[in-house]
């Protein structure tokens, strides 16, 4: 099976900031990728859970883009302008998809 | 005094009390009893929705008149106004910065409805009659202390403890006081009162068996997640806040709360309704503000603010506040 190189870069984000970092994305003309919902963790804020939470406030979500390595640098100037100030984590990694002109 | 001990050894033997008691002791003792998320949403959309309800029926059937208006004005200067207070007692109470000091004032001037639906319940068990647009008047209280905890941070904290685009940029995200004005849960509670409000006794009498008899049974459950997520909160984040912080989350809703019972005398508010006022005031928000804060002032420390208004002050109205705040506004203290 013929695979092609591209860049995985996931997100992890307070959940009040989902839709901000979508809106941004997407300004930025990055309209695929995948939001999920993240367990639980801790970091240097403390600990949070999704466990029993109606809230938003304590949640992280992921947000998954699996983009071409051209246009990384776009997407992290784009998510960084949202990120900058917020608790989060923001990782790139290389990863291989089977339909290259999807991306 | 006898009345107090007598409201307050009753709340303390209530299943509701007893729930939330249960789930605090089962996180603390790192039990995996646990509720689904959507099971803890589904259970608050429930509450929220009957309380709106039967509120909107109460007006519906004593009418609207000055009172209502005036409780309202009142409801929202309490909520602009008790975040400075907060702030005041936070800088000499405690040695947090001044964006953390802002945050946790915000919470201190909105409002929880969860305490607000418990301090209804105990009223209700009395057969304590209160007036039906305090349900109103808690929307109302949601989001003024957020403008004013805004406000605190961009005046007061020195420009280097906000980052580039601090607070006063921060105040101005686009959408902030759209997405707080549209939170899901004053958006269900305002718009399940006005139902009740225009559907009147017949809309009760209708849904009466889905919004009455369940209530308490539905109110204990959520109680047992709160209690489950307060004692997660208070294990994980035990060393975030000092004692200072600590005694100002509980001395603030006492000073609260004798404000509200002032301002509750002043409209003419029945007995009932100054004890909903004085809770209103006394309690401390845990959904809506955080979500503002982390999205307007991501300095301010979540687990300082969290812990306060969710593991110790939401706690402290359940069991001691509610009680106290019902025998002194029927007159039992």
């Amino acid at each position: 099976m013929q695979t092609h190189p591209a860049k995985r870069v996931e997100i992890i984000i307070e959940s009040p900031m989902e839709r901000r970092l979508r809106a941004a994305l997407e300004e930025a003309d990055i309209t695929g990728y995948t939001v999920l919902p993240v367990l639980g963790g801790s970091g240097r804020s403390g600990g949070w859970s999704r466990e029993g939470q109606i809230g938003r406030a304590g949640g992280m979500v992921a947000v998954v883009c699996i983009v071409r390595a051209d246009r990384v640098d776009g997407l992290l100037d784009a998510a960084f302008a949202v990120l900058e100030r917020h608790i989060g984590v923001v990782s790139v990694t290389d990863c291989e998809v089977l339909r290259a002109e999807r991306f | 005094m006898d009345n107090i001990f007598a409201l307050a050894q009753e709340n303390l033997l209530s299943p509701i009390i007893l729930s939330f008691a249960l789930g605090l002791a089962a996180a603390l003792a790192r039990s995996d009893l646990t509720m689904p998320e959507a099971v803890a949403k589904g259970l608050s959309l429930y509450l929220l929705f009957a309380i709106g309800f039967k509120g909107g029926a109460a007006v519906a059937a004593h009418g609207v008149d000055t009172t209502l208006i005036l409780s309202l004005v009142a409801g929202t200067v309490l909520s602009f106004a008790l975040p400075f207070l907060a702030f005041a007692m936070l800088r000499v109470m405690t040695r947090l910065s001044t964006v953390d000091a802002a945050a946790v004032a915000g919470h201190y001037g909105s409002i929880s409805i969860v305490t607000f639906v418990a301090a209804s319940s105990v009223l209700t068990s009395q057969g304590i009659d209160s007036e039906g647009y305090m349900v109103a008047v808690a929307a109302a209280m949601e989001a003024p202390a957020i403008l004013a905890a805004l406000w605190l941070a961009a005046r007061r904290a020195p420009a280097e403890a906000l980052a580039a685009g601090g607070g006063v940029a921060a105040a101005s995200q686009p959408g902030l006081l759209r997405e707080v004005l549209l939170n899901g849960s004053l958006v269900l509670l305002v718009g399940s009162f006005l139902i009740g409000m225009a559907t009147g006794a017949e809309g009760m009498a209708e849904i009466s068996p889905l919004i009455t008899d369940p209530f308490k049974g539905v109110l204990c459950l959520f109680l047992l997640d709160m209690g489950l997520v307060a004692g997660r909160g208070l294990r994980e984040n035990r060393t975030a806040v000092a004692v200072g912080a600590l005694a100002f989350a509980v001395l603030m809703p006492l000073i609260s709360a004798a404000i509200g019972y002032g301002t509750g005398l002043a409209l003419g508010l029945s007995a009932g309704g100054v004890a909903l006022l004085m809770t209103l005031s006394a309690s401390a928000s845990y959904i809506a503000v955080p979500a503002a804060m982390r999205v307007a002032l991501p300095e301010a420390n979540p687990s300082v603010y969290l812990t306060l208004s969710l593991c110790v002050t939401f706690p402290f109205n359940l069991i001691i506040g509610i009680p106290l705040y019902v025998a002194i506004a029927t007159g039992g203290a």
